[in-house]
C-alpha cells in the first residue's frame, strides 16, 4: 500500500508528480491511498506518506495534454474520492487512447459530470457573489462573502479581476479569500461570514428593483428554484423578499383581472389632441399627377397580398423625363430592405454592364414589374419566388402609370416576367431577345434577359459568355437610342 | 406633483418595464476591463444574477427612462390613457443606478427602454446619451441593450449601435391588422423599415473598413424583437409564420414571445385573464424547432385543429405522433437530421450519439447516459439491444407519453 499526501485540496502538481511515479511503477489504483495534509481523515490508522516507487524498466506514460487540463479542472471538485478516480482514469486513458470519446463509458461520464459540477459552481459564483461597499482609508472597497460547493475560489479569481479591474475588492469563502487592489491579486486563507460587512445601502434599491420587476400574474416558483436553489439564498440580499412575493402573488393578479376599467387619465385627451389629431386622416389620393405622388400612393399598396410579408413597396427610381425605362421582375432581399430597386447583386451586374456600354444610369428610369418582394423564409434566408399572373396583373396598374407619366421612347423588358407585364401576354425571351416589339398601346419594348439570370449560371465559361451577350444587348440598345 | 425619490422612480419604472420579456445578455463579443482599468466584461454566454418568483432570469437592470408616453397601445401599462403613476429618470440617475448595481455584481448590464415623449428623436437621443456616458465617461464594458425607436434619425441609430451590444424594436403583435386595432398610433410599415435598416447597418459594419481593416463596432449582439401572445386572436400558425418571416427578413437573434399578462388599470377591450403561459412555452419550443432542429414552419402546425399547437405535449412529440411512419429510427445509423426529429433527443444528445457510435454500437444503457429520458425516446428508436416492434403504432402511445399535470407547488 502506498500513501500519498498532497499539500492541499487543489495541489495538482503534487498529485501529478505522485501519480506519474506510481503509474510508471505499475501500481494498481487499489494499492494507493490519497490524503491531504491537515485534512480530517476517516481512516482509523493514519499512515505516513510513503516514498514513491522506482519506475519499471522501459516504463512509459503518455496521455493527451487536454486530458491533463480536464484532470486539473476536477481537482477542484469537493469529492474526496477524486484523487483515486483521477489516478484510475489516468491509467485507463494511457492504455486506451480513444476512451475519452466514448461518452457512454461510466468513468468518462463521471469525468463529465464532475466537470459540469465545477462549471455550474463557477457560473453560480459569477452570478450570486454580492459585493458590499465599505470605505477603507477613504477608498471604496467592495467585499463579498460566498460559499461555493467546490474548491473554486482561486480558480475563478480571473473572472472577477477581468470584470472588476477598476475596483478594489475582496471575495471571502470558507476555503480561500481572493483580493484585488486594482493591480495585484492576493490569495489568502479562508474566512468566516462575520468577517464580511453585513449591509450596504444600495441593497434597498436592489430589493425595490427585485420586487418591482416580478410579475405576480406569472408565478413559476419551480422554475426560479431550479436556477436559484435555496442553498444560495442565505447570501442573497433579495432572497428574504421571495416568500412574501409568492404569498401575495395570487391576490395581486386577481385584483388586476377583477378591477373595473377606469376612465382615461386626465392628460390623455390633451395628448391625443396635440400629437395625433389630423395625422391619421391623410387624404386618400386617387390618382397622381407626378412620380412623387405616385410613389407615395404606392407606399400603402395592398392591391395583392404580397405587401403582408415584404418590408416595403420598392418603387421605380430615375428622372421623370427619362427616355428609357428598364423593367425588372421584382425587388430581391436587399432591395426590400433598402427600399430601392436594383441595389443587390443583380443590381450590381446591371450597373456594371450599363457603365461598360456607356449608358448613364442617372438618366434612365429603373423599376420592377412587381413592387413587393415575394419570398419563402428558409431559416435565416429568404428564397425568391416568381410572382404569379395575378400579382403581375395587380401591379401593372403601377407600371402603366409610371410609363404614362414618364412617356419614354422605349421600355426594356429584363426577363420573362417584365416581358409578360409589358406585352400583356407571355412570350419566350430567348426568341425575342434584342428585338423591339410593340404592345397593343404601341409601346416599344426591347427584350433582353434579367441580370439575376447571369448570377445563377454555375459554369464559369457559360456565365462569362452570357454576360458578354447581355452587354451586347445593352450596346445594341444604346445604338438604337442614338440612331 | 411631489418630487419623487430615486427609489420611488425605480419602483415605477421597473414595474413599467417588466412586460418586456427580453433579458438576455448573451451573444455579444467577449471583452473585459483589464486594459481600460474601468469595470465590466462580457463573457459571451450571459449570466443570470437572480431569478424572480415568476421564473424569469434577472440579468440586466431593465427599466424605462420614463413611462410618460404619447402612444395609446391598449395592451401596454404605459399607454397615455392609463392612470398609472408616471415618473422620469434623469440620464445621471440611470447611469448611477447601473454602475451601483454592476459594482455589487447584481447585474450584467442595462436594458434601457422608454415611453415616447414629444418626438422619436428626442426620446432616442436620451437613451443614447445614457449609453454614451456609461461607455465613454465611466469606461463601462458591461452589456447594454437599447430599445430602438422606429422613425428616429439614422445618425442616432448609428450612435446607438456604437455603444450598445443589442438593439431591439418590438413588433408587439403578430399581424398588422391587430396592431392597427390595438395600437392605432403605431405604423407597422415603419417598424419593418426600421428593422430592415438595422439589418443593413449590422451587415455593413460587420465588414472590415477599407481604411483601418478593422470592424467598426455596431450592435455585436444583433437585434431582437417581442410579440405579445394572446392579446389578439392570431393563432399559433400565424404567430410562427410571422416569426419565420422576421428571422429570415431581418436576421433577428431572437423573437421573444410574451404571454399577455393582466396589467393594472387595463383597457376594457382586452382579454383579462391568466396569461397563457403554456402556450407561450409551446411557441418557444416550436421556435427552437425552426431554428435548431431543421423544421420548416409549415410542418410544425400542419393539420392541427385551429392552427394551434397541442398544449398537452411538446410540438416535436406531436409531430412524431402524426408521422409514425418515419419511425423507429436506428440510433446507430440515422443521420443527424433524422436523429434530431426523435422526440426526447436534443441537439447535444444527438452530437454525443454521433460521436460515440464511431467507437461503440449503442445499446439502451449507453443512451441512458447521453440523453435525458429513456422512456421518451424508447418508442421511436432502434438500438443494438432494442426494437420497439409495434409500440410506435399503439393508439394509446400519446396518452402514455403525455406528462401528468403537476400539482402547483405551494411552497
Amino acid at each position: 500500500m502506498f500513501t500519498v499526501e498532497l499539500a492541499d485540496q487543489t495541489d495538482f502538481d503534487g498529485w501529478r508528480h505522485s501519480a506519474r511515479a506510481l503509474a510508471l511503477a505499475g501500481i494498481e489504483p487499489a494499492q494507493v491511498r490519497w490524503t491531504v495534509k491537515g485534512a480530517q481523515s476517516d481512516d482509523l490508522f493514519d499512515a505516513a506518506a510513503s516514498a514513491l516507487p522506482e519506475p519499471r524498466d522501459n516504463a512509459d506514460l503518455t496521455v493527451p495534454r487536454p486530458f491533463i487540463e480536464r484532470l486539473q479542472t476536477i481537482m477542484h471538485h469537493s469529492d474526496d474520492d477524486r484523487f483515486a478516480f483521477m489516478y484510475r482514469l489516468l491509467l485507463r486513458v494511457s492504455q486506451e487512447a480513444d476512451l475519452l470519446k466514448v461518452l457512454s463509458d461510466l468513468d468518462v461520464q463521471r469525468l463529465e459530470r464532475m466537470e459540469k459540477a465545477i462549471r455550474r459552481d463557477a457560473h453560480k459564483m459569477h452570478a450570486f457573489v454580492r459585493f458590499r461597499k465599505v470605505a477603507v482609508g477613504g477608498k471604496d472597497r467592495f467585499v463579498a462573502w460566498f460559499e461555493p460547493d467546490h474548491y473554486i475560489a482561486e480558480r475563478e479569481a480571473d473572472f472577477f479581476v477581468k470584470r472588476f479591474a477598476g475596483m478594489n475588492w475582496t471575495i471571502m469563502t470558507p476555503w480561500r479569500t481572493i483580493d484585488w487592489d486594482g493591480e495585484r491579486l492576493t490569495i489568502a486563507p479562508g474566512a468566516r461570514k462575520e468577517d464580511a460587512p453585513s449591509a450596504d445601502a444600495a441593497e434597498d434599491l436592489w430589493r425595490t428593483y427585485f420586487s418591482s420587476i416580478f410579475n405576480p400574474a406569472r408565478l413559476k416558483v419551480k422554475a426560479m428554484q431550479a436556477e436559484m436553489p435555496k442553498k444560495y439564498w442565505r447570501n442573497l440580499p433579495e432572497a428574504p423578499l421571495i416568500p412574501a412575493l409568492i404569498a401575495s402573488a395570487g391576490r395581486r393578479a386577481e385584483n388586476m383581472v377583477e378591477s373595473a376599467p377606469t376612465s382615461a387619465a386626465p392628460h390623455h385627451s390633451r395628448i391625443q389632441q396635440r400629437y395625433w389629431e389630423g395625422r391619421q386622416t391623410m387624404t386618400e389620393i386617387t390618382d397622381a399627377s407626378s412620380l412623387d405622388d405616385l410613389r407615395k400612393m404606392a407606399d400603402g399598396c395592398t392591391r395583392c397580398p404580397l405587401y403582408r410579408d415584404a418590408t416595403q413597396t420598392v418603387f421605380g427610381e430615375g428622372p421623370e423625363n427619362a427616355e428609357i425605362i428598364f423593367v425588372g421582375e421584382q425587388p430581391g432581399d436587399q432591395e426590400d430592405l433598402a427600399g430601392a430597386p436594383f441595389v443587390g447583386p443583380a443590381g450590381k451586374v446591371f450597373d456594371d454592364t450599363l457603365a461598360q456600354v456607356g449608358i448613364d444610369r442617372q438618366r434612365v428610369y429603373v423599376t420592377n414589374a412587381v413592387k413587393h418582394f415575394k419570398f419563402v423564409p428558409r431559416g435565416k434566408r429568404r428564397l425568391h419566388q416568381k410572382p404569379n399572373g395575378g400579382e403581375v396583373q395587380a401591379c401593372r396598374w403601377w407600371l402603366d402609370r409610371e410609363i404614362a407619366l414618364i412617356k419614354p421612347k422605349l421600355v426594356v423588358a429584363l426577363g420573362a416576367t417584365a416581358l409578360t407585364a409589358l406585352y400583356g401576354k407571355t412570350l419566350p425571351v430567348t426568341k425575342n431577345r434584342r428585338q423591339v416589339l410593340r404592345n397593343d398601346a404601341d409601346l416599344k419594348i426591347f427584350v433582353t434577359v434579367h441580370p439575376s439570370f447571369l448570377l445563377r449560371i454555375p459554369d464559369a465559361e457559360t456565365a462569362a459568355r452570357e454576360r458578354r451577350l447581355f452587354a451586347e444587348d445593352l450596346a445594341a440598345l444604346r445604338d438604337l437610342m442614338a440612331a | 406633483m411631489a418630487k419623487l425619490t430615486t427609489v420611488e422612480k425605480l419602483a415605477i419604472l421597473s414595474d413599467a418595464a417588466k412586460y418586456d420579456a427580453s433579458c438576455a445578455s448573451s451573444g455579444s463579443t467577449r471583452r473585459n476591463s483589464l486594459n481600460s482599468g474601468g469595470i465590466g466584461s462580457v463573457t459571451g454566454a450571459g449570466i443570470c444574477h437572480s431569478y424572480a418568483p415568476d421564473g424569469r432570469c434577472i440579468s440586466l437592470l431593465k427599466i424605462l427612462l420614463t413611462n410618460f408616453c404619447i402612444y395609446d397601445c391598449a395592451y401596454c401599462i404605459n399607454r397615455s390613457s392609463s392612470n398609472v403613476r408616471r415618473a422620469r429618470f434623469t440620464v445621471q440617475e440611470v447611469v448611477n443606478l447601473t454602475l451601483d448595481f454592476y459594482k455589487r455584481n447584481y447585474i450584467e448590464g442595462l436594458f434601457l427602454s422608454s415611453g415616447i415623449i414629444r418626438s422619436p428623436d428626442e426620446t432616442m437621443a436620451r437613451l443614447v446619451e445614457v449609453a454614451r456616458q456609461l461607455r465613454l465617461t465611466h469606461r463601462f464594458a458591461g452589456y447594454i441593450h437599447l430599445k430602438t425607436i422606429p422613425d428616429c434619425d439614422p445618425l442616432l441609430l448609428e450612435e446607438a449601435g456604437r455603444f450598445a451590444d443589442r438593439l431591439s424594436i418590438n413588433v408587439e403583435l403578430p399581424t398588422d391588422d391587430s396592431l392597427g386595432r390595438l395600437a392605432p398610433e403605431k405604423q407597422p410599415a415603419n417598424i419593418r423599415r426600421a428593422m430592415g435598416n438595422l439589418r443593413l447597418k449590422i451587415e455593413e459594419k460587420s465588414e472590415p473598413t477599407l481604411r483601418t481593416k478593422r470592424k467598426e463596432r455596431f450592435a455585436p449582439g444583433g437585434q431582437s424583437t417581442q410579440m405579445i401572445i394572446g392579446a389578439d386572436p392570431a393563432n399559433d400558425d400565424t404567430i410562427l409564420k410571422s416569426s419565420a418571416r422576421l428571422y429570415s427578413s431581418y436576421r433577428l437573434k431572437r423573437v421573444y414571445y410574451s404571454a399577455f399578462s393582466p396589467i393594472p388599470d387595463a383597457k376594457a377591450a382586452l382579454p383579462l385573464s391568466e396569461p397563457p403561459l403554456m402556450r407561450e412555452h409551446r411557441l418557444y419550443q416550436a421556435d427552437w424547432l425552426m431554428r435548431f432542429y431543421g423544421f420548416e414552419q409549415q410542418e410544425i402546425v400542419a393539420g392541427r385543429p385551429g392552427g394551434m399547437l397541442d398544449l398537452a405535449i411538446d410540438p416535436k412529440l406531436a409531430w412524431a405522433l402524426d408521422h409514425r411512419d418515419r419511425f423507429p429510427v436506428d440510433v446507430n445509423r440515422g443521420d443527424r437530421e433524422t436523429l434530431l426529429r426523435v422526440p426526447g433527443l436534443g441537439t447535444k444528445a444527438v452530437a454525443k450519439i454521433l460521436q460515440v457510435r464511431r467507437y461503440r454500437t449503442l445499446r439502451l444503457e449507453d443512451l441512458r447516459r447521453v440523453c435525458q429520458s429513456l422512456d421518451k425516446i424508447r418508442p421511436f428508436i432502434i438500438a443494438l439491444d432494442w426494437h420497439p416492434l409495434g409500440l410506435i403504432d399503439r393508439p394509446e402511445l400519446k396518452e402514455r407519453l403525455t406528462p401528468k399535470p403537476a400539482q402547483l407547488s405551494l411552497f
